[in-house]
């Protein structure tokens, strides 16, 4: 193919990427964009060239050591996803925006350890960057013609000007925000399709090479079977070969939480903690499926082509081989997306880094505290947009001059070698409070260090001073020294060995200087917040620890420098609201001053944040006694808070309960209002009747017969009057406990039977009839006499509401096993439906207020209740009692 | 002379006897209703000059047996007069307020009733 034609695909993908991107942060909460598929495809981003070409390259010549490095993340991701949910929220609680901003946080601010893990990032990424170019530059001129017009230097170098085309993207969208924290949704999207699509492209080839050169997987197998090293590419190895494959694990467990590119992916845009659940299963999927045709491939490659060309690129040498270049197309596309994801978000993390923890708090900080915001806002995204382009242009170079020799795996591998160096203070930081800057410091260093010795200085030595012996016979003619087999340990590879030393004296020295030195209190502040992070999640503002002297003038002035007057005066706002502070405190607390070093952490990282804030507040030393004692308090105020809640909860339960006792004692006082209103009317009447009468009577004339009319009803009246005031101390005396039962065993037919006699003279007058069919002796405990008042009552109210001559009561009596039930019902004209419930109640009146209630009903029923329930017993009207009324109580047997 | 005709309203019989007692000694014509549906019947037929009404009855209060005097175009001329037992200030006013033309408290002195009455009906 012409390579202007491939140039031309080139561009137009971009293009596509440029306008996906700009979609996505135009809308960046919408459901394509912020989801848990699209985090766990940027997680992908794991998966570079090397995966692409270089694991088929490495099948190819030494067999499946190549999935070590998948299996690594796939076996830790439970312990992934937990130390994942720690770092998750502690980088969120503290806006942290890489993993050097993390572990120069977790030491306390440290600028040292920052700017060193920065260079450490830097020293194992930029030749991983230049090898992912390497093979972009070498796909190229495998697809474009032959004849096509070779390069000669960088600035006819195809590779040059996609290495700039990326630069420019990331320096783009990158850098909308000052805030590094800031989600970068255009990136991350096109992260995701990225990694559908290399996936895609890959499983295509896969199925093209078994299925359509070949005759299924087992005829690759039998093709295969006849090469001469076929043994040895499927084979796992001795004990020794074990071991490699050990530390390969471990490499690639620690690079899933190191590489810059995936604690970018994974921590700073992580969305929403929920999605580590998809992760955990989408991921080791996604690397499952990426490896199901790696060793078909190879295995056909080896049949197919000859030995001289790039094992690496089998993927696309079988298709151009078949003269299918549409297909070739294809393959190089899914591996030129491979790279820029990776390279894309690899510059995206190291040039923050660069930036917030070498470039700002090591040069600029200064600068930036005498600019003003707009100023500042332009330099910082310059400071970034300069690292971006000196990355790539860096990686570039690197290419050029020095990865001829060295193949796709082998620089992966020193990479990740690197990268583990930081293993020891990020893991062991996590857990382990005792961990010091210094013992990070001096760990990172020395596992450089030998690094360097075991594994790069043979390389180098091997490219620029062939002569030197060292490498063979040892340092100094100790063969002990010997870089490659350090202390003898001769069966690892060149890695492993590396590895294994490396962090073994990285981790032994970070302990040792840990436990020698004591940490300044800042270190032990974040220690303890690192370590024992779900405590110090109960501080105010994310739990800081700070003790000194600072203006909030100093520091809106410091914060107005870079967050502009607006903002500045938003964000104070907002926190003075947060916590109730007055706008007219001069004096700052440890919670401004943590507030302000979180809104500037994401411009500036954390280093120069601390920095800067020293600058402007007088910081005293806290010791770790008051650092215990914070935490302490922290954890009693906690426990007081949920002290608090419990009384605030009881008190309200309290308020509640008094709420209802006075909306009762309302109530009984309205109803003590309402009954001395009836008493004072039903007593008025027959005074009224009383003194009318009286008047009349004085006139003389009266005839005798009339005059003692008169005379009688003022009688009656009187007798009136005595029953009700009678009733109504009663009533009284009953509902105030105040009556003593005479209590002693009686026989409830003999009851009724007296209680008939009472009224038979009212009911033969009215020729009402009374039935009651006498039982044999039903004995209960009650006072005869108060139970005499209730039947009396019953059987008068009968008689009052029956009429003459028709009039039936009939009164029942039932033994039950612990008490007798008594019923009383008559064919009178019953009681209306919407009355029943209310009929015990005293001078009950129906609900037209005015409406009188038939004379007597007054007080009686209220009686009979109170004096059934004296008794322990019931009574109540029954409902579905249609004919007349039907009154039933019950007394128990034994009181 | 035509005799002035009075209808009292009551539920109470021994009240009723006293008040039918006295008004006839002063030559009134006395009527008597037991309720308010009673009394609406006794008035629509003899045309009282004034309706001495109870307000707590039986069936239909006081106030809704006023209320139909004074919807009834025949009866316009009726004078009305609450006899209560509700002596409460706002008792008062809300019978006066409903239209009454006195109204007048249980326990009462049947001389003052009278001369009232006598005075309302000059």
């Amino acid at each position: 193919m012409s390579n202007y034609a491939v140039g031309l695909v080139i561009v137009l993908y971009l293009a596509m990427l440029f306008v996906l991107a700009y979609f996505a942060e135009k809308n960046p909460k919408g459901k394509w964009i912020s989801n848990p598929y699209v985090y766990a495809l940027s997680l992908a981003v794991y998966c570079t060239a090397w995966t692409y070409y270089g694991s088929v390259g490495i099948a190819s010549s030494s067999g499946i050591s190549f999935l070590a490095i998948y299996l690594g993340p796939v076996i830790a991701l439970p312990l992934w996803i937990v130390i994942m949910r720690k770092v998750i929220r502690i980088s969120k609680q503290h806006k942290i925006s890489s993993i050097a901003d993390f572990i120069s946080m977790r030491y306390g601010n440290n600028r040292l350890l920052g700017a060193l893990v920065t260079f450490t990032c830097l020293f194992a990424i930029i030749p991983y960057i230049s090898l992912q170019l390497k093979a972009v530059s070498e796909t190229f001129s495998l697809i474009s013609a032959k004849d096509s017009y070779v390069s000669t230097g960088f600035f006819d170098d195809s590779t040059f000007y996609i290495a700039l085309l990326l630069a420019v993207f990331v320096a783009f969208y990158g850098t909308l925000s000052t805030d590094t924290s800031k989600h970068k949704k255009g990136i991350i999207a096109t992260v995701a399709l990225e990694s559908i699509l290399k996936l895609s492209f890959f499983l295509a080839i896969g199925i093209y090479v078994t299925f359509f050169l070949f005759d299924g997987t087992t005829d690759i197998f039998n093709q295969a079977r006849l090469q001469e090293n076929f043994e040895q590419l499927t084979s796992f190895g001795g004990v020794e070969n074990g071991f490699n494959w050990l530390f390969t694990i471990c490499l690639s467990f620690f690079a899933i939480f190191l590489l810059p590119r995936q604690f970018h992916v994974a921590v700073v845009e992580n969305d929403n903690e929920s999605y580590l659940r998809k992760a955990i299963w989408i991921f080791p999927l996604y690397l499952l499926l990426f490896n199901v045709f790696v060793i078909f491939i190879a295995w056909a490659g080896n049949i197919s082509l000859s030995d001289i060309v790039n094992h690496d690129y089998y993927s696309l040498l079988l298709p151009l081989q078949q003269n299918n270049y549409g297909l070739a197309l294809m393959v190089f596309i899914g591996g030129f997306t491979t790279v820029i994801s990776m390279i894309v978000v690899s510059t995206l993390a190291l040039s923050t880094m660069v930036s917030n923890n070498v470039v700002i708090p090591y040069g600029f900080i200064k600068t930036l505290v005498e600019g003003n915001p707009e100023e500042n806002t332009k330099r910082i995204k310059n400071i970034r947009r300069v690292a971006i382009f000196f990355l790539i242009i860096i990686a570039y170079f690197f290419y050029v001059k020095f990865s001829a020799q060295l193949s796709l795996y082998s620089i992966g591998l020193i990479s990740f070698v690197i990268i583990a160096q930081l293993a020891p203070s990020f893991f062991l930081g996590l857990t382990w409070r005792r961990g010091t800057a210094r013992g990070a410091e001096i760990g990172i260093f020395v596992g450089l260090a030998v690094v360097f010795y075991t594994l790069l200085l043979p390389i180098i030595s091997h490219a620029i001073m062939p002569n030197v012996t060292f490498v063979e016979e040892g340092l100094f003619g100790y063969s002990w020294l010997k870089p490659a087999q350090l202390f003898g340990v001769d069966y690892l590879t060149p890695e492993s060995n590396a590895f294994l030393w490396s962090i073994s004296l990285n981790t032994l020295s970070f302990v040792a200087f840990s436990l020698r030195t004591k940490g300044n209190y800042r270190e032990r502040n974040y220690a303890e917040m690192f370590v024992n992070h779900e405590n110090y999640g109960n501080l105010q503002e994310g739990g800081f620890i700070w003790k000194g002297e600072a203006y909030v003038a100093d520091i809106k002035r410091l914060l107005s420098r870079f967050l502009g007057e607006q903002r500045t005066n938003r964000a104070l706002r907002i926190f003075n609201r947060k916590y109730n502070i007055s706008e007219t405190e001069e004096k700052a607390d440890a919670r401004l001053i943590n507030f302000s070093e979180k809104l500037l952490t994401g411009s500036i990282g954390s280093a120069s944040a601390k920095i800067l804030l020293a600058s402007v507040s007088k910081e005293t030393p806290i010791s770790l006694v008051e650092v215990l004692n914070i935490l302490e308090e922290s954890k009693e105020t906690k426990a007081n808070n949920k002290l608090l809640i419990e009384k605030s909860n009881e008190l309200s339960a309290m308020a509640q309960q008094l709420k209802q006792a006075n909306d009762e004692l309302r109530i009984q006082d309205k109803l003590k209002d309402e009954f001395l209103d009836t008493v004072a009317h039903e007593l008025k009447t027959p005074i009224t009747s009383i003194k009318a009468a009286s008047e009349v009577l004085e006139d003389e004339g009266m005839p005798p017969e009339l005059r003692n009319k008169f005379l009688e009803n003022i009688s009656r009246d009187t007798d009136r009057l005595d029953t009700l005031i009678h009733n109504i101390l009663d009533l009284e005396k009953l509902s105030s406990n105040r009556t003593d039962l005479d209590i002693e065993e009686h026989n409830m037919s003999k009851t009724i039977q007296k209680a008939i006699k009472g009224v038979e003279q009212i009911a033969s007058k009215k020729q009402v009839k009374i039935k009651f069919s006498t039982k044999d002796k039903v004995l209960a405990a009650y006072d005869e006499d108060r139970i005499l008042q209730v039947l009396t009552n019953l059987l008068s109210n009968s008689l009052k509401f029956t009429e003459p001559h028709k009039g039936r009561i009939k009164i029942l009596l039932e033994d039950l096993k612990k008490e007798v039930l008594i019923a009383v019902e008559d064919n009178g004209r019953g009681i209306p439906d919407e009355d029943k419930e209310y009929i015990f109640e005293k001078f009950y009146q129906s609900k037209n207020q005015n409406v009188k209630k038939p004379q007597g009903s007054g007080l009686g029923l209220a009686i009979c209740k109170k004096i059934v329930e004296s008794h322990k017993g019931t009574i109540v009207v029954h409902k579905d009692f249609t004919n007349g009324t039907r009154m039933i109580f019950t007394i128990p047997k034994k009181q | 002379m035509k005799l002035k005709k009075i209808l009292i309203v009551d539920d109470e019989p021994n009240i009723v006897m006293s008040l039918e007692y006295a008004f006839k000694k002063k030559d009134f014509e006395v009527f008597i209703a037991r309720d308010g549906t009673e009394a609406l019947e006794i008035a629509e037929k003899e045309k009282p000059d004034l309706v001495l009404l109870d307000i707590m009855m039986p069936e239909m209060d006081g106030y809704e047996t006023l209320k139909r005097i004074r919807e009834n175009k025949d009866l316009k001329h009726a004078k009305v007069v609450f006899l209560s037992a509700k002596s409460k200030e706002k008792d008062v006013e809300k019978g006066l307020k409903m239209g009454a033309d006195s109204y007048m408290t249980k326990p009462f002195s049947i001389k003052k009733v009278i001369s009232d009455i006598e005075e309302l009906l000059a």
